[in-house]
């Protein structure tokens, strides 16, 4: 540990300029004679280090050093120099950054995401830490962190988006492009999602999402629930209502076929009800079983459309072919069976209501009459128990 | 105890038995099920114990209880397949049944199946009993003298029967429903499994209840009526349960091609271990099915 006082500095470098021509302070040699030391620090205790072979290999290392730090001019310098305003130069990023959520330069200057300024490497270096496959880490660096998630109110999504398809694909198979935070954030414009300009923000989802996933987009963009939410309804469910937005998970696993139904539930709700009367959804409740029709394996998954449309596979015409996916030799009779129908309801489905009534009945008549019986006979049986034990020991 | 001296050679000659001056007469016992009989009833409870327990599971899907224990046999694909392997199972013991009633009632032309007093058939004495049973727990009337099936026992054999009918097509309609749509219309699916679901919890109710106590819980037979294992009851038994069938058997002749030698110790023992298992079993699923049922 090595602090330089002002004295020290300004005793030694009075000795340099005695011994040598005047030159300009700006010069890189100059400045790297004293700074080029991994262990300088300044009063504070901060590093004020620069590995010269480092940063003349950085991104900048064509900068002079005055071309950043604009206040110094000549030595002696100030001994604490103004900040470094990167956005001199990256007027654009600057501008972005700005309007942003991370707007407030000294909770998230540049570096908190780009590393030290005098070591920053091309994006697409491995070694950058705004490299895709670094950047959840870097991100995560704050987003990940417990204590700053409540501090800020922040869902604390590292860990979920880690565990998610996508961070899988990213940690573990190393696709560069499978979506990491700024496929979908963006980088230096980061807006809330109640921003209406957000690229998370609820009807910007489908397409944010839909940059990568094109085909499921324009599939979706035909649905009701696509139309609706082009036609700025707000309650229509995006991408992430039933996908949620960090946990994504393999929507042909276990878990996903378990947990989505409750989802078109929370809107769909006599839907719902009548659903789970079914044998579909009773199996589908016993883990380990999720064989059985979900939702979307009848109705469509992105594109789903009314039964009245031709190309609904829930359309009369359609409808075979629909069931007959899980249900070999589904026939014309077969496909009238009602996956919602509602014995409750006398007026949708009268067969099913007296037949419901009529089994209700049997059950509580011969339970009631078998009760009552049981009871009676309960009570003299042991009445007449009781009794001849009793006169029994008298005659003992 | 002060009498007894510690560390004595255990082997005591038993000395009670042969002291006893008169010992009694050996209780007669009579045939009352045939082996046959006994094992048809053994499996239509085993297999009954697990179609309850796996129906309910499904019926109660959303039950943790029913969640719970269908994880741990391996989810509802295991749950499923029980069930409807048991269902095959009871369905041949019925056919074998069945075949047998009509085997010996038709081609044999067996006497007393169809009618009269050893057949299941519903007469008009069942009704008086009935009546007169009902005479007798208010205190207005004697004990009815029951034959060989009272009416309530002919009244659990009709309801099993009704149950198998109704259940089991209910069943196989909803397991082949692709082939069952042929000739049924396509609510009848629906109505299927309303059918087979009520009509469960109605059997599952009933036997767990009504059977249970009127056959074995009731003081006259508490804790367990051994004879559907056993096969056999005392003559003591006899008399007092169905003292007409007993007449009638005196009457006919017939009491010597009825008596038997007491049951084996280890029958004994091994029925009520097998019973006392079946009827916790029942009793659980009761609580269950009742506590699922009430709070939704």
């Amino acid at each position: 540990m090595k602090t330089v006082s002002s004295f020290s500095l300004t005793l030694f470098t009075s000795v340099l300029l005695l011994a040598a021509p005047a030159r300009p302070a700006h010069a890189d040699a100059d400045c790297l004679s004293c700074h080029n030391d991994p262990t300088l620090q300044d009063a504070n205790g901060k590093s004020i280090g620069v590995s010269a072979d480092k940063f003349h290999a950085s991104v900048h290392g064509v900068l002079k050093c005055n071309d950043c730090h604009k206040d110094i001019h000549d030595y002696p310098h100030p001994d604490h120099p103004a900040a470094v305003q990167c956005e001199s130069c990256h007027t654009d990023e600057g501008a972005a950054l700005a309007g942003s959520v991370h707007a407030k330069a000294s909770d998230h200057p540049c570096t908190s995401c780009h590393g030290n300024a005098h070591l920053i490497v091309p994006k697409t270096d491995p070694q950058s830490p705004v490299y895709p496959l670094n950047i959840p880490k870097t991100c995560g660096s704050c987003h990940g962190n417990e204590a700053m998630a409540k501090k800020y109110h922040l869902p604390n999504v590292y860990a979920l988006y880690i565990d998610s398809i996508h961070g899988f694909a990213l940690g573990k198979e190393g696709l560069l492009v499978a979506a990491n935070c700024t496929s979908c954030h963006g980088s230096h414009k980061i807006l809330s999602h109640t921003n209406p300009q957000s690229a998370t923000y609820r009807n910007n989802i489908p397409g944010t999402c839909g940059s990568c996933h094109v085909g499921i987009n324009e599939q979706y963009q035909k649905g009701v629930h696509g139309n609706a939410v082009a036609a700025g309804d707000t309650s229509a469910p995006v991408c992430t209502d039933c996908h949620t937005a960090h946990a994504i998970i393999e929507p042909t696993s276990a878990d996903f076929r378990m947990q989505s139904t409750p989802i078109c539930g929370s809107c769909h709700r006599d839907k719902f009800t009548t659903y789970r009367d079914t044998f579909h959804s009773q199996l589908g409740l016993l883990g380990g079983y999720v064989e059985t029709a979900r939702c979307w394996d009848c109705h469509g998954a992105h594109e789903i459309l009314p039964a009245s449309d031709p190309l609904s596979p829930i359309n009369k015409a359609n409808l075979v072919k629909t069931c007959g996916r899980c249900h070999a030799g589904a026939n014309a009779s077969f496909v009238e069976y009602q996956p919602h129908a509602n014995a409750r309801n006398r007026h949708l489905n009268p067969a099913l209501y007296y037949i419901r009534l009529f089994m209700n009945l049997l059950l509580a008549s011969v339970l009631t009459f078998f009760l009552l019986h049981t009871v009676l006979w309960l009570i003299r049986s042991r009445f007449q128990q009781v009794k001849t034990k009793s006169s029994g020991e008298k005659n003992a | 105890m002060p009498d007894q001296t510690p560390n004595t050679p255990v082997p005591t000659i038993e000395v009670s038995t042969p002291a006893i001056p008169a010992a009694p007469e050996k209780p007669r016992y009579f045939v009352r099920f045939t082996l046959a009989q006994r094992y048809l009833h053994a499996v239509l409870f085993t297999t009954f114990l697990v179609l309850a327990a796996t129906g309910l599971m499904m019926r109660f899907s959303g039950s943790p209880w029913a969640i719970r224990f269908a994880r741990q046999v391996g989810g509802f694909g295991a749950i499923l397949f029980f069930h409807k392997f048991c269902a095959l199972v009871l369905t041949l013991a019925f056919v074998i049944h069945l075949r047998e009633i009509l085997a010996r009632g038709l081609f044999k032309r067996e006497k007393g199946i169809f009618w009269g007093p050893t057949s299941m058939v519903a007469n008009w004495k069942d009704v008086k009993d009935l009546l007169g049973h009902f005479r007798w727990f208010l205190g207005l009337g004697p004990k009815p003298k029951f034959e060989r099936y009272a009416y309530w026992e002919k009244f659990d054999y009709w309801a099993v029967f009704w149950g198998m009918v109704v259940i089991g097509f209910s069943g196989y309609a909803m397991w082949f429903a692709p082939f069952f749509a042929h000739f049924l219309p396509g609510w009848a699916l629906n109505a299927v499994l309303v059918i087979h679901s009520e009509e469960g919890l109605l059997a599952i109710l009933f036997i767990f209840s009504i059977h249970f106590v009127n056959t074995h819980l009731r003081p006259d037979s508490f804790p367990m009526d051994m004879v559907i294992f056993t096969g056999r009851e005392s003559e003591e038994e006899f008399k007092t349960r169905r003292p007409d069938e007993y007449q009638r058997m005196l009457s006919e002749g017939k009491a010597e091609t009825r008596i038997t030698v007491a049951p084996p110790r280890w029958l004994i023992n091994f029925s009520r271990v097998v019973g006392f298992t079946a009827i916790l079993i029942g009793l659980t699923l009761l609580v269950l099915t009742l506590s699922a049922y009430f709070t939704g």
